[in-house]
């Protein structure tokens, strides 16, 4: 498939993004913030990284930049797009997701490899899993709690909608444990940690993260 | 011109973990009483006055949207608008 990965200005991830649907077959196509076109993908991948500085809210700029507006479109028309840690900000921000990310309760920046139990293993981004399946895959980020109120909270987990939780102590203060997230239609899914990092046994944990890019055509390969 | 302030705070219930460090650091610092802090943000826009020197409920209404939109995310904080006085004319 053909797979957009949008750098916008204070993206750390995105050439890691890159890599990764490389690695996991795709052609992938560089999208940049400023150009209110998505070059016909098939699919988008927010990278991970400190968009506009944080200034404001995290992705709370980015929100409004040029390429959002054809790709909230897309994504309402059901194109899967994945939010990774900065790129799960901006689809908040965006009102794509419910809910929001704020500081780490400890105030902490965290950088570790993460245990994750995959929730949800329909949505395109997560069918190479099973449902149970736990990977590890880095994680770091300063503004990685998220947060709801209750009644979005129980709707997300009584909906199948929680995609992946963390395992072990709660790294970050997320309601429930919660690391990432889908919407109704389940083609929109908002991860904080870092599956792209975890994609070749060189470097990183391991290569439980390949899951989250090879779903796209596993998924594709099922209907 | 007229000066609109924007006051952007933490929900309640939302946890600050700011103005928790804030207020741990007020305590240590040998401040006594101080029972909880919350950070926020303050916005302060410059807007052109409407004819006369004040603001048209139209204008109002639109700092409103720009703190709805943009300077406050709803999901997570509040806002209150004012316009403050004396501002240079």
């Amino acid at each position: 498939m053909r797979v957009g990965v949008v750098t916008f200005p204070g993206s750390l991830d995105d050439v890691d993004a890159q890599r990764a649907a490389t690695i996991a077959g795709h052609d992938v196509v560089p999208l940049w913030h400023g150009d209110a076109t998505l070059s016909g993908v098939d699919a988008v991948i927010l990278p991970g990284g400190f968009s506009y500085g944080d200034y404001l809210r995290c992705g709370a700029i980015s929100r409004f930049s040029p390429v959002m507006g054809p790709l909230v479109d897309a994504a309402t028309d059901g194109m899967p797009v994945l939010g990774i840690c900065n790129g799960f900000q901006v689809l908040c921000e965006s009102h794509l997701l419910p809910g929001a990310l704020v500081r780490n309760d400890h105030q902490r920046f965290v950088c570790r490899d993460q245990r994750l139990e995959i929730r949800n293993a329909a949505t395109p981004w997560t069918a190479s899993y099973e449902p149970g399946q736990q990977v590890v895959v880095p994680l770091k980020n300063g503004e990685g709690s998220y947060v709801a109120d209750t009644a979005t909270l129980d709707a997300l987990e009584n909906e199948g909608r929680v995609v992946a939780t963390y395992v072990g102590p709660n790294p970050n203060g997320s309601l429930r444990a919660i690391a990432g997230i889908t919407n109704t239609a389940g083609n929109v899914v908002g991860l904080m940690p870092h599956p792209e990092h975890a994609v070749e046994d060189l470097c990183g944990p391991g290569t439980d993260g390949l899951g989250f890019f090879t779903s796209l055509t596993a998924l594709a390969a099922a209907l | 011109m007229v000066r609109v302030v924007v006051d952007v705070m933490p929900k309640p219930e939302i946890l600050d973990p700011q103005g928790k460090a804030v207020s741990g650091a007020l305590v240590r610092l040998g401040f006594a009483g101080v029972a909880d802090v919350r950070q926020g943000k303050r916005f302060e826009l410059e807007l052109e006055a409407d004819e006369g020197d004040g603001l048209s409920a139209d204008r109002l209404a639109e700092v409103e949207q720009m703190a709805a939109t943009l300077l406050s995310n709803p999901v997570i904080e509040d806002y209150r608008v004012r316009v403050e006085q004396g501002a240079d004319a």
